[in-house]
């Protein structure tokens, strides 16, 4: 109909295969990886095409954890989905939080103060820490370091998750943000908590990269693994982490410069080889970037309220109109388009998910791979279930 | 599921209250365990839970973070977290069971060994939860699989997640291995083989194994 | 700075002359607005946007779908009517009816790596709701869209023609309706709720028996929260039916989609 030739084809089509044997790579094994599968990052699942050990074609399968965010969202008010968004990327509820109390702000044209949006760059940026010192474990543990950077890294995130538990009141689904500003004030004990872990940070990642980044075996498995083009990764639509890590200079704290992030002084690290290996990096370095940006915001932290004054909490309506709002999530773009018809009702809820979207270069990158690394390349692509199906 | 084939001993076993709790414990004290087999068997069976690798959603992140370093689920004997079905006691249901994912978790419960338990996890697993107006969602593990223990929570804590694991410990203590309060694993109808619902064209076929769960009958008294 | 979105509009349809590109205005504070695209060209336009010096729109960020039902418009004009009786003309209301039909969109968010700029939104709207439901794809364009256009298909229904793997993603494949469609009516498993309230109690009072047997009433005060309560009023001398049975039995509510 269109006539348009792909520039970025899809490198398979089709739901399975139908015969295993293939008369040019003789036969054929199809594996079914997942939905149970302990590498698999919750339940997703691959149904997998080897010739020998080489992946010949991947498809992904997706909707084990489809719990109808977007329905629910649109059955209920605004402030609704609040806690919703917490479930979504179950290990950032404060940027899911931010993302979407952005996004409702746009709609309805609501100013937030400042001392809000400090807080929110703290927050988020903490949330940033967490997620990439988790995605570190959970790689490592994919490439079979069973047990001790796992350890290491979820003894960090429970020291964030402290920080989390004392300021919002629960460790993992804060539902912190409102529209307009955040929902309880931070004291100055929490402040001097987050500075100490602020500081502290640093000499964690020293120790974790000593253990880590040098080590023969990871570099052996993570080296040249899942390469990626940049041309590629801009047409797939791939954010985030991911993308930076192929080089292209993408990040929107600095593209958008939403909230305050304009008034900070940070770097965004690019990769080279956009491998396996790359994206560790990238995320190692993007937490220094991270703990340099907390260093910035913690003593600037300016008084005043926390809420817009003229901001409405109950009976909130923003008139008809649509927006999109989008933050640079840990995992990548993370958007929230909203469509108002004037009702307490959002007319349409849509998450725009980054783990779905970058997981569409996922058989590009594993085609002629092993299927051991394929569980590599998965774990470096940084996915949440919650995310991906919503 | 009857006790027909096993009719209730009528006389008591010999021996039996020839030793009272007293004398037990006294016996104790000078460093003799006098006990039942049963007792000494489910002591041991507590205390070596060995739970599966089975994370669905949120809850499955608590679970992990109670594995880890600061709740450290070792020191209850639960930490050998198994990725096989085969090898595991234990199947925690951490997180939202959609009715895409139902089929594979009555599979997974299907695949694994007698004994057996169950744990739901968080308000999802138990009712759905915050989810439970979503079409995908089911409401409630316990629709298609013998539920043992239900954890409340959005996500529970790593400390809820032991307590119910404590609970469960003090399940298989008093379990029975004869007489009519028999465990569920020695009962001579009890096969392994629970129904697996199919995909229909709008809904899970059948959307709740009736044989395990029926909707209890709510009389509410409407206000005129 | 980019240029605005009308320069944008005339650009396109200088560039292919047959084509529709409509401005939706967008009256929000956001000021969003958008380009409806006409379907015949749209792929060629989209490959024009991606490829275009000025514009180069290389990243397709979000892929969505809304769906618009059917919706009657009621609108009253008053009519000045003169009074037969010489008297001074009475102002009578009269309310006209009209169907504004239905139709499916879908909604792309366009951004430009290169030059950092965006977003340019893109509207693809169908025919109708049930048989004119296929746009061209934007997948052969931007390869962001393969995953997002095929969660378009699964939960609204439009087809996209020249899709590489136009499947379900989300929804089983034996799945036959659009939930995310406005009249999509859920499958009834709202039998027994171990806490309903609000919209889920509504669902699941219909499966209650109509009337009140004779319940010991502390029991049924009690009844609305906990399901201790619930099982109490369980074990109480009432008819007792196989509820979730009986709703097996009964045909599945009919859906508005085809």
């Amino acid at each position: 109909m269109s006539g348009v030739e792909p520039m970025f084809p899809s490198p398979s089509s089709g739901a399975h295969v139908n015969a295993v044997h293939d008369p040019f790579h003789g036969d054929l094994l199809e594996v079914s990886m997942g939905p149970h599968h302990p590498s698999t990052h919750g339940v997703f699942r691959m149904m997998v095409t080897l010739d020998g050990e080489t992946i010949v074609k991947l498809k992904p399968v997706f909707g084990y954890l489809h719990r109808n965010h977007e329905k629910l969202g649109e059955n209920t008010s605004y402030l609704g989905s609040m806690p919703y968004t917490d479930r979504l990327d179950y290990l950032n509820s404060m940027t899911n939080n931010w993302a979407y109390a952005l996004a409702v702000e746009k709609l309805a044209g609501q100013p937030v103060p400042e001392r809000a949006e400090y807080l929110r760059v703290i927050l988020a940026e903490l949330t940033r820490l967490l997620n990439h010192v988790c995605l570190a474990g959970f790689l490592l543990q994919d490439t079979g370091a069973s047990g001790t950077p796992l350890m290491y890294a979820f003894r960090e995130r429970e020291k964030i998750l402290d920080l989390f538990e004392s300021l919002s009141g629960s460790r993992m689904m804060c539902n912190y943000q409102r529209f307009g500003g955040c929902r309880v004030d931070a004291s100055p004990e929490w402040l001097a908590g987050a500075q100490t872990i602020t500081n502290n940070f640093g000499r964690f990642l020293d120790e974790y990269e000593e253990l880590i980044t040098g080590n023969e075996i990871m570099m052996a498995r993570t080296q040249g693994v899942g390469a990626l083009t940049p041309e590629l990764a801009i047409s797939a639509g791939i954010t985030g982490p991911m993308l930076r890590a192929t080089g292209v200079n993408y990040d929107l704290r600095k593209v958008d410069a939403y909230g305050v992030y304009s008034r900070f002084d940070f770097r965004v690290p690019l990769g080279d080889h956009g491998d396996t290996y790359d994206r560790y990096m990238i995320r190692i370095l993007e937490m220094r970037e991270s703990i340099k940006i907390l260093q910035q915001a913690l003593p600037a932290l300016p008084a005043g309220p926390i809420m817009d004054p003229k901001a409405k909490i109950r009976g909130f309506r923003p008139k008809a109109g649509e927006a999109y709002g989008r933050i640079e999530g840990p995992k990548g773009e993370i958007g929230f388009y909203l469509i108002s018809d004037g009702s307490p009702n959002p007319y349409r809820y849509r998450v725009r998910p980054p783990s779905l979207v970058n997981l569409t270069v996922l058989e590009d990158m594993c085609l002629g791979q092993t299927i051991a690394d394929a569980v590599i390349i998965l774990g470096s692509v940084d996915i949440v279930l919650g995310e991906v199906d919503r | 599921m009857t006790d027909a084939a096993r009719p209730e001993p009528t006389e008591p076993a010999p021996g039996a209250h020839l030793v009272t709790e007293a004398e037990r414990d006294e016996l104790r004290r000078h460093g003799i365990l006098l006990t039942k087999l049963e007792e000494i068997v489910n002591l041991g069976r507590s205390k070596s839970v060995w739970p599966l690798q089975f994370g669905l959603a949120c809850c499955a992140i608590e679970m992990i973070a109670a594995s880890m370093a600061r709740f450290d689920i070792a020191r209850f004997g639960s930490e050998v977290f198994r990725p096989s079905p085969r090898q595991a006691d234990l199947l925690i249901v951490s997180g939202t069971v959609t009715k895409k994912m139902a089929p594979q978790v009555v599979r997974l419960w299907n695949q694994m060994p007698e004994p057996k338990y169950c744990i739901a996890m968080g308000a999802c697993a138990i009712s759905g939860g915050p989810f439970k107006q979503g079409y995908n969602v089911l409401k409630g593990i316990d629709r298609f699989i013998p539920v043992d223990v239900y954890i409340p929570g959005c996500p529970p804590r790593p400390e809820a997640l032991l307590h119910g694991l404590l609970q469960l410990q003090e399940q298989i203590r008093t379990q029975k291995s004869s007489g009519p309060n028999v465990a569920r694993h020695l009962r001579p109808g009890d096969r392994c083989d629970y129904a697996v619902p199919e995909f229909g064209e709008r809904d899970l076929e059948p959307p709740a194994n009736p044989a395990v769960w029926q909707a209890p009958s709510i009389v509410r008294n409407e206000k005129a | 700075m980019m240029e605005t979105l009308e320069q944008v509009r005339d650009r396109l349809l200088a560039r292919f002359p047959g084509g529709e590109v409509t401005l939706i205005a967008n009256p929000g504070p956001a000021a969003q607005h958008s380009l409806a695209l006409g379907l015949n060209q749209a792929a060629a336009m989209a490959l024009f946007l991606r490829d275009d010096p000025d514009l180069r729109l290389d990243y397709c960020s979000n892929v969505t779908g809304v769906d618009w039902p059917e919706k009657e418009i009621v609108e009253s004009t008053k009519v000045t009517v003169p009074d037969p009786a010489g008297g001074p003309a009475k102002v009578v209301e009269q309310k006209t009816k009209r169907i504004q039909p239905g139709y499916l969109e879908v909604v792309y968010h366009l951004y430009s790596m290169a030059l950092k700029h965006g977003p340019v939104i893109v509207r693809l709207r169908t025919g109708n709701r049930h048989d004119q439901v296929t746009v061209p794809s934007f997948t052969p364009v931007w390869r962001s869209c393969e995953f997002q256009e095929r969660e378009v298909f699964d939960l609204f229904g439009v087809k996209f023609s020249d899709h590489p793997d136009l499947r379900r993603i989300l929804m089983w494949d034996e799945f036959t309706a659009h939930p995310m469609r406005k009249d999509y009516v859920e499958p009834d498993d709202y039998e027994w709720e171990p806490t309903p309230h609000g919209t889920v109690l509504e669902k699941a009072k219909a499966h209650y028996p109509a009337t009140a047997v004779a319940a010991p009433t502390a029991a049924v005060g009690a009844a609305h929260h906990t399901p201790a309560a619930a099982a109490v009023t369980t074990a109480a001398p009432v008819v007792r039916s196989d509820t979730g049975l009986e709703t097996r039995a009964t045909p599945a509510p009919k859906e508005g989609t085809p």
